[in-house]
């Protein structure tokens, strides 16, 4: 399935929710949910997303909090399902966008590409469920009952990229898009 | 030599992390603040010790926190500050956020400062610290623990990064 097209999907169902998004899928998240003051895009470096998401429920346990990574990404950052599945935070939801490549670097691939299981790391690390997902249908039709799951939630959604929308780094990078997410989760 | 600069109170670093509002500590071992500062804060009912698996975790998870109006610490050692310098340039220093480290400084010498160590790995910190722009303190023995709490207000209330290195084991 095109990330662009699950994006969408995904939309419709995490209104109200936080959602951090990293590099080329941050991208595609902003369209796919614009202007939307729960969307946390300041990871500032490749791996740590799932990480600022850890923070985030933490110190949020109420809110729904969901990430989405990259494969490349939380290739960089393995241990973070060690140190999420110990915390065990159950109001995290953290999806992984896998295409098996570097996008934003490239789109070289990563290595074991098509051979790593991300959702059985998670399963191993700890996370109370994992899933795998490749067909907008089984997205469509299985994320309500996933979401309503007890976190920490794994989700690897098999995906290809979808229509590449601008590469808007400063907003990313924006001393003003964490003043406005920090307002809107601190009224 | 008066007695405060002869002994390093856990205790002591412990009250002062708490008077600073700080709720959250983010670690991974460090042998210098093994015994007199982890196995105690594991056990504390205040804070809340989260365990990571790689020390740059705790940057990011820091500014997950900083967003939610929560305050935390990261307890690390001088070769997970030097693994985590990508993170700590960008979140802590471009972005201006509160990311408050305190370094154990792995086999530093009694009596001398971090600069003058023969360990390479110790001897390097503060120039580094330096470059990014990051103030630091030697926390080496009870009268240093005093600026434990300042540092840290100071750099919630300022939104910058501040390193505390903490230059001998304390005791529990």
């Amino acid at each position: 399935m095109k990330r662009d097209e699950a994006f969408r999907i995904l939309a419709r169902h995490l209104a109200g929710d936080i959602v951090v998004a990293t590099y080329t899928s941050a991208f595609e998240w902003l369209v796919a949910r614009p202007d939307d003051p729960l969307n946390y895009v300041a990871v500032g470096v490749m791996g740590l997303a799932s990480s600022h998401g850890l923070g985030l429920a933490l110190g949020r346990p109420t809110r729904r909090v969901v990430v989405l990574d990259g494969d490349g990404s939380l290739l960089m950052n393995l241990g973070t399902l060690a140190t999420i599945a110990a915390t065990a935070p159950p109001n995290l939801y953290h999806f992984v966008c896998e295409n098996g490549s570097y996008e934003a670097n490239g789109g070289h691939p990563i290595p074991g590409q098509g051979i790593i299981d991300f959702a059985g790391l998670a399963t191993s690390a700890g996370y109370r469920a994992s899933h795998r997902i490749g067909e907008l249908h089984d997205l469509e039709t299985k994320l309500p009952a996933l979401l309503a799951q007890q976190g920490p939630v794994f989700v690897d959604l098999k995906v290809t990229a979808g229509v590449a929308p601008p590469k808007n780094y400063p907003h990313l990078h924006s001393a003003e898009a964490r003043a406005a997410f920090r307002r809107a989760i601190n009224p | 030599m008066a007695d405060g600069q002869n002994t390093l109170s856990g205790s002591r670093i412990l009250a002062a992390v708490k008077a600073s509002g700080v709720s959250f500590v983010l670690s991974v071992p460090d042998i210098t603040t093994s015994d007199g500062l982890l196995r105690p804060l594991a056990n504390d009912k205040e804070l809340r010790l989260i365990r990571v698996s790689k020390e740059d975790e705790t940057i990011g998870i820091s500014a997950g926190l900083w967003a939610c109006n929560t305050k935390s610490l990261i307890l690390i050692q001088n070769t997970g500050f030097l693994d985590s310098i990508n993170a700590i340039r960008c979140i802590g220093v471009e972005y201006r956020l509160p990311i408050c480290m305190m370094i154990g400084l792995l086999e530093k010498e009694s009596g001398r400062p971090p600069s003058r160590s023969d360990k390479f790995g110790v001897k390097i910190v503060e120039p580094i610290l330096d470059v990014l722009g990051i103030d630091h303190a030697l926390i080496d023995n009870d009268d240093d623990v005093e600026r434990i709490t300042p540092a840290i207000l100071n750099a919630y209330r300022d939104s910058r990064p501040v390193a505390l290195l903490i230059g001998r084991s304390p005791q529990p």
